[in-house]
């Protein structure tokens, strides 16, 4: 069988698998921008008790695997009495893991605006808040714009992990069409140039143009 | 709802303690494995020839951009497709290699780059041969700036591990998940798993900024 007869007869569950794929990266996307935010701003409280709790969440969440920590989402909590069903799991699990790891850039990121600034907003009584809002986050914004890049590329790949509890991702159409062919090469061949293709035609595209959008609203360009 | 059963955490804490082990192993040959290549990937971006550059530099990429254990299957079901048979360790050390391989590389670029180029035009100037140039004036500059990257990834590769388990290598996910499977026992399994890699990660990563500064102190770069 020629690629393209392979391509002809399974090429469509590649697509749906992509789909899905898609599916769990948006939430997870969403997710894993929320959450630093969060915890990145918490991680920079003066609060002992605020700060520990945000140091705790992403230290666990960088000192452990991806992988663990989708098992233990998927099978523990539910004796918790929290049940979540695989594709809310999956996202999740992917979501807060690489939302530690954004808290940290986040940190950064608002560190190294200099410090001249937070000064210039406290002479012009501007709120915490308000400060925060409109002067020091759009700034970090900018910063930190280029490692979300990469961390989202990270978040692309962990997704493939779902497919181990069952999601029908790329990664599982990859497995089963390898399963039920035997064509192992050309199966999860196609899976890794579908999965470079989004990594650098799709996030990558996007995080240039969001990165020359905040430049241009921010003035800088 | 929630019975942590400590008589059968004693009980299975061997095994995993011993598959521990395992994941070390996996972890550090790896490891070993990515140092070399990645430096074979970073010195072949470095040649003159734009063909070899190109090359390492999209292969660099490719294997960056995709998900590492899409890749152990990839290693181990398309090999014996060519009539060569790997044992999953095998198959594993190789994916789990060049995956890092790829992230080193990345890291050895950045810190021959932070070298200036004047360093290279003077040994240039006092006709210094090629090792030399590197092991004498070129290394002892970049390691200092890429050892947090290398750090980093040595902390990364032992928390990739479990994506081994996929394949059958008895490492410390794999274990649990035949602890599971017998016992349906996956609350204290698991619990126990997340908390032996904080265990490891968390300790590894301090002393790694401790060798770090340390390094720094002893190429004089800092304080």
């Amino acid at each position: 069988m020629s690629y393209w007869e392979f391509l002809g007869e399974y090429g469509i569950r590649f697509v749906s698998g992509a789909i899905v794929t898609a599916e769990q990266t948006v939430p997870a996307s969403a997710l894993a921008i929320g959450i630093p935010v969060v915890f990145g701003l918490m991680r920079l409280s003066r609060s002992f008790v605020i700060r520990s709790a945000a140091i705790a969440y992403i230290e666990f969440f960088r000192g452990t695997s991806l992988l663990v920590q989708l098992y233990w989402i998927f099978f523990v909590l539910p004796l918790f009495g929290l049940t979540l069903e695989k594709f809310a799991a999956g996202f999740i699990a992917v979501g807060m893991n690489l939302g530690a790891y954004g808290a940290e850039v986040v940190r950064g990121a608002i560190r190294s605006v200099p410090h001249g600034q937070t000064e210039a907003a406290i002479a012009l009584n501007l709120s915490p808040a308000t400060r925060m809002r409109r002067i020091i986050l759009p700034q970090a914004l900018l910063i930190m714009l280029p490692p979300w890049g990469n961390l989202l590329i990270e978040l692309l790949k962990g997704t493939a992990l779902v497919s181990l509890i069952s999601v029908a991702d790329l990664m599982f159409a990859a497995r089963q069409v390898n399963g039920s062919t035997f064509l192992s090469a050309q199966a999860f061949g196609t899976a890794l140039i579908v999965y470079y293709v989004m990594a650098r035609l799709v996030v990558t595209p996007a995080m240039r143009a969001t990165e020359r959008v905040m430049a241009s609203r921010l003035g800088r360009t | 709802m929630l019975d942590w059963r400590w008589d059968f955490a004693f009980e299975v804490l061997p095994r995993l303690l011993l598959a521990t082990l395992n994941t070390l192993m996996a972890a550090g040959l790896g490891y070993g494995i990515a140092l070399v290549v990645g430096l074979v990937f970073a010195l072949a971006q470095r040649t003159r020839y734009r063909l070899v550059t190109a090359i390492a530099r999209e292969s660099v990429e490719f294997i960056r951009s995709t998900p590492l254990v899409l890749q152990i299957f990839f290693v181990f079901y398309v090999f014996p497709q060519f009539g060569i048979r790997l044992s999953p360790w095998t198959a594993g050390m190789i994916a789990i290699g060049l995956h890092y391989a790829s992230y080193l590389s990345e890291v050895y670029r950045g810190g021959l780059e932070s070298v200036p180029r004047g360093q290279w035009e003077a040994c240039t100037a006092l006709n210094l041969g090629t090792a030399r140039t590197y092991f004498r004036i070129i290394v002892p500059q970049a390691l200092p700036p890429a050892l947090p990257g290398m750090g980093n990834y040595l902390v990364g590769i032992f928390k990739d591990t479990p994506m081994l388990s996929v394949i059958g290598v008895a490492e410390l996910m794999h274990t649990a998940n035949a602890i599971g499977s017998e016992s349906y026992r996956f609350l204290e399994t698991y619990t126990m798993v997340g908390l032996l890699f904080l265990l490891i990660s968390l300790p590894a990563a301090a002393g790694l900024r401790a060798f770090e500064a340390w390094v720094r102190r002893a190429f004089g770069l800092s304080r």
